[in-house]
This record gives C-alpha cells, sequence and structure tokens, in this order.
C-alpha cells in the first residue's frame, strides 16, 4: 500500500462527473486498505458532497471545477474537495430530525447529516482567493 | 442505472439496477411520479439489483411515500432491499417509514 501519496482529479462540476469521482475514490479506499462497508462509505459521502458543491456553491451544473485530492497515510485516507463556488458551509447545516413521523420528513440536510455520519472527521474552510476546502478523513478502526 | 415498471394486476412494480447516485436519482424519482400521476399509488420497489443510493434516492422514496400513502390503500412497499442499502436506510431512520419484504413476489402479495 503506498503511503503519503498523494492523487488528484479535476473535473467538470456536472452531474455527469459523479461516476469518474466515485470511480476515483473508491480505488482510493480500496487502495488505503479499507473493507467493502468502508468502501461504501466513502463513495456514498463524497457522492453527497459532490451534488452539494454542484447545487449548493455552484448553484447549477457546468459552472465551475471540482478538484479532488487524496492521501492515504497509515490512519487512513483523507479526501480533499475544492471548488470554486459560493461560500456554502455545510457543516453548519442542521441535522434532520430521524423520529419524525412521515409527513414532518422534509429531508433537508439529509446528504450532510450522511457524509457526517459515514465519515471520521468532515471540516470546511472557505478562503477569499483560493475556494472553499471540504475536507472528509476516514480513520481505520482501531482494534483495542 | 435503470430503471423500469411493470403493470400488475394489483400494483405496479418499479425494478431499479445499478448506481441511483445524485445523477441517476432523477431518473427514479420520475419513474414514481409517472406512476402516481395517473393515479397508480400501490407501488412495490423492488431494489434486489440496486448497488448504492444517494439521499437524492431516498427523498424520491420518501416524497413518493407521502404521496401513495395520502391514498387509502397506497403504499410504497420495499423488496429485495440489500444488506447495504438497508444500513443506509437504518442510518437515515427510514426503516420505520417503509414495509420489507424479502422479494418481489411477497411484497406484490401484499396488496
Amino acid at each position: 500500500m503506498p503511503m503519503d501519496e498523494v492523487k488528484a482529479l479535476t473535473v467538470v462540476g456536472r452531474l455527469d462527473s459523479l461516476g469518474l469521482i466515485s470511480e476515483f475514490v473508491t480505488r482510493a479506499a480500496q487502495d488505503a486498505g479499507f473493507d467493502e462497508s468502508a468502501v461504501y462509505a466513502v463513495d456514498m459521502a463524497v457522492d453527497e458532497a459532490c451534488a452539494n458543491i454542484i447545487g449548493h456553491a455552484y448553484g447549477g451544473e457546468g459552472r465551475g471545477d471540482i478538484e479532488i485530492s487524496y492521501r492515504i497515510d497509515e490512519d487512513g485516507l483523507t479526501v480533499v474537495l475544492r471548488d470554486h463556488g459560493r461560500a456554502f458551509d455545510p457543516t453548519g447545516v442542521p441535522h434532520p430530525d430521524l423520529d419524525a413521523p412521515l409527513e414532518e420528513r422534509g429531508e433537508g440536510g439529509l446528504g450532510l447529516f450522511l457524509m457526517r455520519r459515514l465519515m471520521d472527521r468532515v471540516e470546511y474552510e472557505s478562503r477569499p482567493g483560493s475556494g472553499n476546502i471540504l475536507t472528509l478523513v476516514k480513520r481505520h478502526e482501531t482494534t483495542s | 442505472m435503470e430503471v423500469t415498471t411493470e403493470a400488475l394486476k394489483r400494483c405496479h412494480v418499479v425494478r431499479a439496477t445499478g448506481r441511483i447516485d445524485s445523477q441517476t436519482a432523477p431518473q427514479l424519482e420520475e419513474a414514481f411520479r409517472a406512476l402516481t400521476r395517473e393515479w397508480h399509488y400501490k407501488i412495490v420497489f423492488d431494489m434486489s439489483g440496486v448497488e448504492f443510493v444517494s439521499s437524492a434516492a431516498l427523498r424520491a422514496m420518501i416524497d413518493t411515500q407521502k404521496t401513495c400513502k395520502q391514498r387509502v390503500d397506497g403504499e410504497l412497499v420495499l423488496a429485495g432491499v440489500p444488506e447495504r442499502i438497508y444500513e443506509t436506510l437504518e442510518l437515515t431512520g427510514f426503516v420505520p417509514l417503509f414495509k420489507f419484504f424479502e422479494n418481489t413476489t411477497e411484497a406484490v402479495g401484499s396488496f
């Protein structure tokens, strides 16, 4: 397993780029040595993150690029997503009420909720001039 | 992702295969809407061939369930849900909102 290797991919922020992004991060999670369930978690979290970038930061398709890079180290996998759209802090979106009855389930914030539940760390940073940076970390489970 | 709809005597079966991600989820949504638009509110969603669901897919399911449940006897029920997908439904608190069946035959029989 290559350690501390950074790989990157830049795609146009369109929904039809999601397949390519999924292949890229799935391979990353597999290379990092995660089991099928964790690979699925990373795949899903990144899909949600990219859908948010396209829908919220860019406000539509084809309005800017998404840069995805990852690093594998002994703790696990770090995926960094960068865009140059509007600042949109997914970590500030409130959790949906998961116990609410059917008629009250609006499902806003569901993707963000999933992202946070599926990953060990989700951090957002917006820097004027250098865009929005979302860092997603998945750690190996430690055996005690 | 591929989605097909089959009309049966008592209900309709929507069958999806592959990845229902943020790109393909609108196809699923449209398949459900095509049924409810025509006043078909008894729907079996065969998920046995589904490999991946995004929150957009979950939203399509919950919206359809809401529409169906507004009618007497209307319901969206789930068949053949793979373990990985079930875990996602659990994580999002969706399990109590749907009936689950081992396979399509059992689900169809429930109507």
